[in-house]
């Protein structure tokens, strides 16, 4: 199935993959999660200051996904989930990649890309300056968000929110958010 | 005013309030889902102690992680500081941060620019 990230993931870079999730994303996945994801990373003494970035990053997408996600379509596969979700953690060359799935709504598609574009096309200067103007000036919303979630991932990993929308039908799309948290130096 | 004591879990942090001490400090963990239910006891308490505060507050912030949704309750509970700071009382933040953890330094420093409370960065070696 074209949205199934599973085949997202190119062949060869399966045997990387350190927590594979799909299904319902609640409090409980979300610790669980964590846990894993820190645990792997102490056992390989991945350096502190990258370990944190991860699970900065992690948390946030987890989060992303437990206050935003839409509904799954009422033909998926699993109807159980309220909170519809992939995860991917994978181990790359110089760091990891957190690769998070979710449908969204057709209605919610330009709304969301208009964000991330926003977002991609600042420098980390406005990135930071971004994140403070809505730390100060925008109340939590009653799904529970901060709006900060992307901008923060933005700005703590340096790099640009690569992402895509693949449709499912007419109704929904299916979004991929593919995280890179290295090491390189920030700027 | 009767203290506020939390013990910390992986997701929230621990607390302890003193007002007898002036002393405040919030330390550990802090990525609830639901941030608002774990910070407004912490605000409302500070609505409280606002009204009669002791000549000099200090607060301590030692986080290792929190989370967005954290950010903004934080900011909440650093404003009741700034308020009881603009009545002329004297109030202290020290915004400690572990060695190389330049995000946290960075986060410290959004609150200072956003607050008018004197914060102090202090940097843990191990």
């Amino acid at each position: 199935m074209g949205f199934d990230i599973e085949n997202y993931i190119s062949e060869n870079d399966k045997n990387n993959v350190i927590l594979f999730y799909k299904g319902n994303v609640d409090s409980d996945v979300i610790n669980h999660v964590l846990d894993t994801v820190e645990d792997k990373m102490v056992e390989v003494n991945e350096q502190s200051k990258l370990r944190k970035k991860v699970y900065n990053v992690l948390v946030e997408s987890l989060q992303n996904l437990y206050h935003h996600v839409d509904r799954v379509p009422e033909d998926f596969e699993d109807q159980t989930a309220e909170k519809y979700g992939m995860l991917v953690v994978q181990k790359v060359d110089n760091g990891y990649k957190i690769i998070t799935g979710n449908f969204v709504h057709a209605e919610n598609i330009e709304k969301l890309e208009e964000k991330i574009k926003r977002i991609n096309r600042s420098s980390q200067d406005e990135i930071k300056e971004l994140y403070k103007f809505i730390l100060n000036h925008q109340r939590i919303s009653a799904k529970g968000g901060g709006g900060l979630g992307l901008v923060d991932i933005a700005r703590k990993t340096g790099n640009k929110l690569d992402y895509s929308f693949k449709p499912y039908n007419d109704k929904y799309s299916f979004f991929y958010l593919n995280i890179l948290v290295d090491e390189r130096e920030q700027s | 005013m009767e203290p506020i004591i939390i013990e910390g879990t992986p997701k929230t942090p621990t607390v302890k309030f003193d007002a007898s001490e002036g002393v405040f400090e919030i330390k550990g963990r802090s990525i609830p889902e639901n941030s608002v239910e774990f910070y407004k006891p912490l605000v409302d308490w500070l609505d409280s102690y606002k009204e009669a505060p002791l000549a000099k507050t200090v607060v301590n912030i030692k986080l290792e992680y929190f989370n967005t949704s954290s950010s903004k309750c934080i900011l909440d509970v650093f404003k009741k500081l700034e308020a009881i700071h603009k009545a002329k009382n004297e109030v202290e933040v020290n915004w400690y941060y572990e060695e190389d953890d330049e995000d946290m330094l960075e986060a410290g420093e959004d609150y200072e620019s956003i607050i008018r409370v004197p914060f102090k960065m202090i940097e843990i070696v191990e």
